[in-house]
């Protein structure tokens, strides 16, 4: 089959490579209908994630139809379904309490080492993303295996285009849970680093959720467009000074939950930025935490920090004293993807919560390489780009 | 053989478990059989004390999830046999004997004479409510051509303290889901 890899920092390419087949009973193989490239692919394409290996399968956004099923999959045959980008086996303890990304067994014992050194816990496996995640094929591709599809994948209705569903398997989910995790009470104001999928997303879940105002934070135009699209303020933080905006905007008290929906690779030529920059490059630390440092800065004294933006190693000045001196709370992590999907399955549905307005650019698998170019390079207007297997490649 | 390397304290001044020592000793058992290194984890596994043991009771049921153990054989209710991949190729074999049994609690077994390598181990199932049990499996045994061969070892990847963790995890994986996930295509090569 055909299927986009992984060579190196900026080279991905289209390969021929063997197709996916059953290895154990929970399995199932799908065909790709719709698949899409996500913000944190790019942390991948840009060499920050360790332990990826030449060839590797990229994509942890898919959908498509069941084609084959192991004995004891629950999945039938033609069926259409979203798949979330965590695998979970559905039966360990924090699979019991729908804690999904925790999930004890779904990553190979091998595999589980490196994460347990670097992290003190072994990590749940992850489509296509690494192998200290696994290092399961991702969904950037024809066909893919699917481990415990009993417990993952959702069934969708006939009739709902893929493009309204496809969003279910990582960043729709991982929006809603950035704006439950800053604990939103009727009438609070919230403040979103960060107008890409998870960001906009956010912005949509934080109102849902009962906040009065919702203040987003980004310098790409068109991508804060569309957070005031669906009602945000927002803050160009190129023209204006974020913290002296937001304190302006809520009388000094400053927002009540913070979302940091940019993660490790944040932009901007701030001083603390580009020393972390320089690190980086040279491995000496991992991360480039600006915006973290920013939101916990300006929010307000006994308020909530919301992390969904990704992070893997370690975070250089972390503004401790401000964390603690103003009583702040944090809540982050992988998403319980499948503990949201039958709600917010039925949002879409309902018609609360709209997922096309995010795609800008629709192409084949064989054009991968160059969505990934210009999702990494043209962030302005590339805002999702959906790749459909089933396209004929373009020029 | 009775000591029990899970529950007693390092060294008398707290109550870590003695795996857990910075500086942890086999009993004076072991050392008198030449088992002078010590590996010990605990894991929790989502199923009763009486399901686990009643699956690690049959040892044979072990063998998918060791990744260096090419074969269990049971010969008899407190004897099997063991065949296993040594590092650096080739295999080693003992038979192993039961010689403690607690229904829903404890395994302990040790080599009978003649073992390519002296080792004995225990294995102890301790109540863990809702969230299942505590596995505690501490092995100790005599290392092949002593330090040098530990880090030959270690350098293929089969340093008994990684290996026993990873079989540990497969055993749980097995417990608790039915099957060892894995992510290695069985076919490498590519089709079309």
């Amino acid at each position: 089959m055909r299927a986009l890899t992984w060579h190196g920092k900026h080279d991905v390419r289209v390969d021929t490579v063997p197709d996916p087949e059953i290895i154990n009973p929970r399995d199932a193989i799908i065909r790709i209908t719709s698949t899409a490239i996500c913000g944190s692919d790019l942390h991948l394409y840009d060499g920050y994630i360790p332990t990826m290996k030449a060839g590797d399968i990229l994509g942890h956004e898919f959908m498509g139809e069941v084609v084959e099923t192991g004995a004891r999959s629950t999945l039938k045959k033609g069926q259409r379904v979203v798949v979330p980008f965590v695998i979970a086996c559905g039966s360990c303890y924090f699979c019991g309490k729908h804690q999904y990304s925790a999930c004890d067994n779904s990553n190979p014992a091998d595999n589980q080492d490196i994460s347990e050194e670097l992290w003190g816990h072994p990590a749940s496996g992850l489509f296509g993303y690494s192998h200290m995640t696994g290092g399961y094929p991702g969904g950037q591709a024809e066909y893919v295996r699917v481990p415990f599809s009993d417990v993952g994948p959702i069934v969708i209705p006939d009739g709902i285009d893929d493009e309204k569903v496809l969003f279910l398997s990582d960043i729709l989910p991982t929006g809603w849970m950035a704006a439950e995790n800053a604990d939103i009470e009727p009438g609070d104001t919230v403040a979103v680093w960060g107008c890409g999928p998870v960001g906009l997303f956010a912005v949509q879940s934080a109102f849902l959720m009962g906040a009065a105002r919702v203040i987003a934070i980004d310098h790409f135009p068109n991508r804060l467009a569309l957070a005031k699209k669906f009602g945000a303020e927002i803050l160009n933080y190129e023209d204006s000074k974020v913290y002296d905006a937001l304190m302006e905007m809520t009388g000094g008290i400053g927002p009540d939950a913070v979302i940091d929906a940019v993660g490790l690779e944040s932009h901007g030529l701030f001083a603390d930025n580009v020393l972390d920059q320089i690190k980086a490059t040279a491995f000496l630390g991992t991360e480039r935490p600006h915006v973290l440092r920013q939101a916990i800065i300006a929010c307000r004294k006994g308020g909530r920090v919301s992390v969904p933006g990704v992070y893997g190693g370690f975070v250089d000045k972390f503004p401790m004293g401000a964390f603690m001196e103003k009583g702040l709370t944090m809540k982050t992590g992988q998403t319980h993807v499948q503990h949201y999907l039958p709600g917010l399955l039925n949002a879409i549905v309902e018609g609360k919560i709209d997922t096309t307005f995010l795609i800008s650019h629709r192409m084949a698998l064989e054009d991968a390489p160059h969505g990934y170019d210009i999702f990494k390079n043209k962030q302005d207007e590339v805002t999702k780009v959906v790749l459909k297997p089933g396209l004929a490649k373009a020029a | 053989m009775t000591e029990t390397t899970t529950t007693a304290g390092s060294g008398g001044r707290d109550d870590a478990p003695r795996s857990a020592a910075r500086s942890a000793e086999p009993t004076a058992d072991q050392k008198a059989r030449g088992e002078t290194a010590l590996t010990a984890i605990t894991l929790t596994i989502n199923r009763t004390p009486a399901d686990v043991y009643a699956f690690w009771r049959n040892f044979a049921n072990l063998a998918p999830a060791m990744e260096n153990v090419a074969s269990i054989a049971v010969k008899d209710d407190r004897t099997s046999h063991w065949i296993v991949n040594a590092p650096g190729g080739g295999t080693v074999e003992w038979d192993a004997i039961v010689t403690e049994d607690v229904p829903g609690a404890l395994i302990a077994w040790s080599s009978a004479e003649g073992a390519d390598i002296s080792n004995s181990g225990r294995v102890e199932f301790r109540d863990a409510g809702e969230r299942g049990t505590f596995v505690s499996a501490t092995i100790a045994y005599d290392p092949p051509a002593g330090i040098i061969g530990k880090l030959v070892a270690k350098l293929t990847q089969k340093e008994p303290a990684i290996q026993q963790r990873r079989d540990l995890r497969r055993i749980k994986q097995l417990l608790e889901t039915g099957e060892i996930a894995t992510s290695s295509p069985p076919n490498p090569a590519p089709k079309a």
